[in-house]
């Protein structure tokens, strides 16, 4: 019942916050492809795919044996934690507090600082490899955390880790079509729904924790999900205030 | 130890960012989970307390941020 509940939402918000994560990723990725060639960026892309794929399954069966209480609340604060941080970023940078991320110039800056090093014409290029590596591990560690702890708390674990690989799978044949950074995904929204899903996951996953009964049962995540949605939406347009009041609001 | 310390300050910085705002956040955690013989009386008051808290830390912390900013 409750993995039927949430798979629908925990497959959407591993979709979307992966897909965030993904294209990220890809920006180091294409960087090392284009400066060092696609062998070392796929060799390190695909080791660190190997690595995050054996945490996925390690870390599944692990959280299997703990209390189903402990581990609800456990991930509650995690999951609220993480999406909370994502969420506060994104209404500071709607509300042009923060700058936005810019794929474009993070791929010149990437590409720049490869260049500066030499490239091996023979063997294996060890820091393609490693910048390839490195970039989707980090990237994907989010990617593993969120799909461990949307998908586990609620029993919906193949559902999440489903979004997770449909997401790599797009970005990655977007990356591999284009041969560009896909500057226009709009990254900062993205995360700005991830963070409003996540925080409502943590939220309810707390309370199931504590034996709080909600009002509505599973379908309380949807409240959950209005009411986060609104008050991100109010305190967007408070910043945005704030900013006018301080400086002119930047055209774009 | 350099990679190890990397790696620990990647994981941390999934969660944290603004340390007040984390604080604040896992206090309301704490607070609603001692006030558990209160709101347990009186369902649904402890789902209330949990989102509002954590809406109205949201709340402060982004107008502090842009207030300072």
């Amino acid at each position: 019942m409750i993995a039927i509940g949430h798979s629908g939402p925990a497959l959407l918000a591993s979709f979307l916050a992966s897909s965030v994560e993904c294209v990220e990723a890809l920006t180091v990725v294409l960087a090392v492809a284009a400066v060092r060639g696609w062998r070392p960026a796929l060799i390190g892309a695909g080791l660190a795919g190997a690595l995050l794929a054996m945490l996925v399954a390690i870390l599944g069966a692990g959280l299997g044996l703990i209390p189903l209480a402990s581990l609800q609340t456990a991930i509650g604060i995690l999951l609220l934690l993480f999406g909370m941080r994502w969420l506060r970023k994104a209404i500071l940078r709607a509300g042009g507090i923060i700058a936005r991320r810019d794929e474009a110039a993070n791929y010149t800056s990437e590409t720049g600082a490869l260049q500066s090093v030499p490239a091996r014409t023979r063997g294996w290029d060890a820091i393609g490899i490693a910048t390839s590596f490195n970039a989707v591990t980090l990237e994907g560690i989010e990617v593993v955390f969120i799909v461990i702890a949307v998908g586990a708390a609620g029993g919906a674990l193949l559902a999440a880790t489903a979004g997770a690989l449909a997401a790599a799978a797009l970005v990655a044949a977007m990356g591999l079509v284009l041969h560009r950074p896909l500057a226009r995904v709009p990254e900062n929204a993205l995360k700005f729904v991830v963070g409003v899903m996540l925080a409502s996951f943590g939220t309810f996953w707390i309370g199931e924790g504590y034996g709080i009964a909600w009002p509505d049962g599973d379908l309380s995540m949807l409240w959950l999900i209005a009411g986060y949605l609104a008050v991100a939406l109010l305190c967007v347009a408070a910043v945005r205030r704030i900013r006018g009041r301080a400086a002119p609001a930047p055209v774009g | 130890m350099a990679r190890v310390k990397a790696i620990g300050r990647e994981i941390i910085g999934l969660f944290v960012e603004d340390v007040w705002f984390t604080v604040a956040l896992a206090v309301w955690v704490a607070v609603v989970a001692a006030a558990r013989p209160w709101w347990q009386a009186a369902q649904p008051l402890g789902a209330v307390a949990l989102f509002v808290g954590f809406a109205l830390i949201l709340a402060d912390s982004v107008v502090r941020a842009a207030r300072r900013d």
